[in-house]
């Protein structure tokens, strides 16, 4: 197993979000609150435009972050705690590609147990706030 | 304004969801995951938010106003096909700020005697 330093940055990754993203991540989270398809609806609740789901966002950093501790320990690997605050919303306008930025950096890294600071960027405004994982390998 | 006697008590789930591989699948794909063999860390939202719904609206709380404020997941083991999770929510702090009722729900997701996963939801509910 891999041991890292405190501070290591990991390799971002980009993710793209987009209306049918949305549409596909309410039917499979059975979240359907209209904010995140319907203009109209969210713009009426005084929102920008169509935002996505906090938990959208939350789920690309942890499909980041299960990648990061396959690539890092094999199939074995978990993440036994993840947490984010949601900050600013990722306002999501029709046709088209909003880009999120996910990255990590190493905290501390004790035994088999590493724990990561998360970053999720968009527009180069973090929509996530005091992100963590902590990942066992 | 949530009555503050029901922070603290926690309402015990009384049916378990069935977790199926359809519904994993769906779930990690929509989300870009390719590993289906246990559901990503985040899963555990598609059971507890829908409970804590159904009892912050039962308290009076108008769920149209809500923005998620805050998550945090406590992953004992991953969540696998065949599960069969109740969720027992708590209602672990309440309190009002600037107008914003601010609410903290507890779900632990809870198979047979064994607990899966726990999640706190921060919810803001707009003045």
């Amino acid at each position: 197993m891999s041991k890292f330093e405190v501070g290591h940055q990991f390799a971002p990754k980009s993710y793209l979000i987009n209306r049918a993203a949305l549409v596909t991540y309410a039917d499979a989270s059975g979240d359907h609150n209209p904010i995140h398809q319907d203009e109209a609806f969210a713009v009426s609740v005084g929102l920008p435009n169509v935002i996505a789901h906090g938990m959208y966002t939350m789920g690309l950093v942890g499909e980041y972050v299960g990648a990061l501790a396959r690539e890092t320990a094999g199939t074995s690997a978990r993440v036994r705690e993840f947490s984010a605050r949601f900050t600013k919303p990722v306002v999501v306008p029709a046709n088209t590609d909003v880009e999120l930025i996910v990255s990590a950096s190493v905290v501390e890294m004790s035994g088999s147990e590493l724990r990561l600071e998360l970053s999720a960027v968009c527009d180069g405004v973090k929509v996530l706030g005091m992100a963590k994982a902590l990942v066992v390998l | 304004m949530l009555n503050p006697d029901l922070v603290g008590r926690t309402v015990a789930g009384t049916t378990a969801t069935l977790i199926t591989q359809e519904s994993i699948t769906a779930f990690a794909h929509s989300l870009g995951e390719e590993n289906v063999s246990f559901a990503p860390p985040t899963f555990a939202i598609t059971i507890s938010l829908e409970q804590s719904q159904a009892l912050l609206q039962s308290s009076g709380l108008d769920w149209n106003r809500v923005v998620h404020g805050d998550q945090r997941f406590e992953i004992h083991r991953p969540i696998v096909a065949g599960d069969q999770l109740r969720c027992d929510c708590t209602i672990e702090s309440a309190r009002v700020v600037a107008g914003n009722e601010i609410v903290t729900v507890r779900c632990d997701l809870i198979s047979g005697e064994e607990l899966v996963v726990s999640s706190w939801s921060t919810l803001v509910f707009r003045a």
